[in-house]
């Protein structure tokens, strides 16, 4: 058995051990992806009500 | 004592700044910790004498654990500050903490699940320590459930803090429910008065993920929180200068 496949069995708990870390490493990038993606839609909505409020404002500047 | 830097922490525009700088440095020193605690774990720590290398599921377990407490015990104390002194970005605090917490609960119960397993038989057991935290997941869950069942932000923000603030009652049961209770989870090993009782090849890496974790939580938070200020202060005159 050589060291790679010996790693890769964790001591004949392989289909707990790494169950366990490919959750966890779900968890964190959902984490990270969702709160990219909340600043990210938050920050596209606030762009466009400036540029509306702008374009509504009768001097055409950012109130 | 001079409270300018809390008011002046609480204002908005200042902690959306602030939190945009704090961001990166919160994040990359988080993921580098996170990789080398987690190689460290999988690879450099040697296998238990007991639990031979089902043990490196503390990894990724314990760290969990601590961000379920942690986050619940923030955002208790935001919506507590934010129910006393009505401050809105305390509010936005809580609810910015509500999901990361709630997904940090799960996977200490998924993590715990996988470990006890192969440890002690069963997937699941009615212990105090486990029936408890599986309490402060449907703390979190009801937290988020009755802020979305308002239309109204500030009564979400009052209702929601109440039962942010009731819950807290939890955290210290879960902590020790070890002692008060006969459990079948262990009892601390790591954060005990005292020396710790795992050598430092094994502890190093943990300590590692649990400062890593904190860390990436508080990266999180800090843009969550921006986008949540971002949509409460939509009509406010500050966001022109600030949203690039």
């Amino acid at each position: 058995m050589s060291d790679v496949e010996r790693f890769l069995a964790m001591g004949g708990y392989a289909r707990f051990v790494w169950p366990a870390y490919a959750l966890w490493a779900a968890v964190i990038a959902g984490n990270v992806w969702s709160a990219w993606r909340a600043l990210d839609r938050a920050r596209t909505r606030a762009l466009r009500r400036l540029a509306a409020r702008a374009a509504e404002s009768p001097d055409g500047s950012r109130a | 004592m001079n409270w300018t830097w809390f008011h002046r922490l609480a204002s908005p525009p200042h902690f959306y700044r602030i939190a945009g700088q704090l961001l990166p440095w919160l994040a990359i020193p988080a993921a580098l910790l996170l990789a080398g605690g987690i190689f460290g774990g999988l690879v450099l720590a040697p296998p238990d004498y007991q639990q031979s290398d089902a043990f490196r599921i503390i990894y990724i377990h314990a760290p969990s654990a601590w961000l379920s407490l942690m986050c619940y015990t923030v955002m208790a104390t935001a919506a507590a500050v934010g129910l006393i002194w009505r401050i809105k970005l305390a509010h936005a605090v809580a609810a910015a903490t509500a999901p990361i917490g709630a997904s940090f609960t799960a996977l200490a119960l998924a993590t715990g699940s996988l470990w006890g397993r192969p440890m002690w038989g069963t997937w699941w057991e009615w212990d105090a320590r486990l029936t408890s935290e599986l309490i402060l997941l449907f703390l979190y869950l009801g937290y988020m459930a009755l802020r979305s069942s308002f239309d109204d932000l500030t009564r979400a923000d009052r209702a929601s803090a109440l039962l942010a603030v009731v819950g807290v009652v939890n955290v210290p049961i879960i902590h020790f429910s070890v002692y008060w209770w006969n459990s079948l989870h262990q009892g601390a090993t790591v954060m005990k008065l005292g020396r710790s009782e795992m050598p430092a090849s094994m502890l190093v890496p943990l300590l590692m993920c649990l400062l890593g974790s904190t860390l990436l939580y508080g990266a999180l938070l800090c843009a969550r929180v921006r986008a949540e200020v971002l949509e409460r202060e939509r009509q406010a005159s500050w966001l022109s200068g600030l949203v690039k």
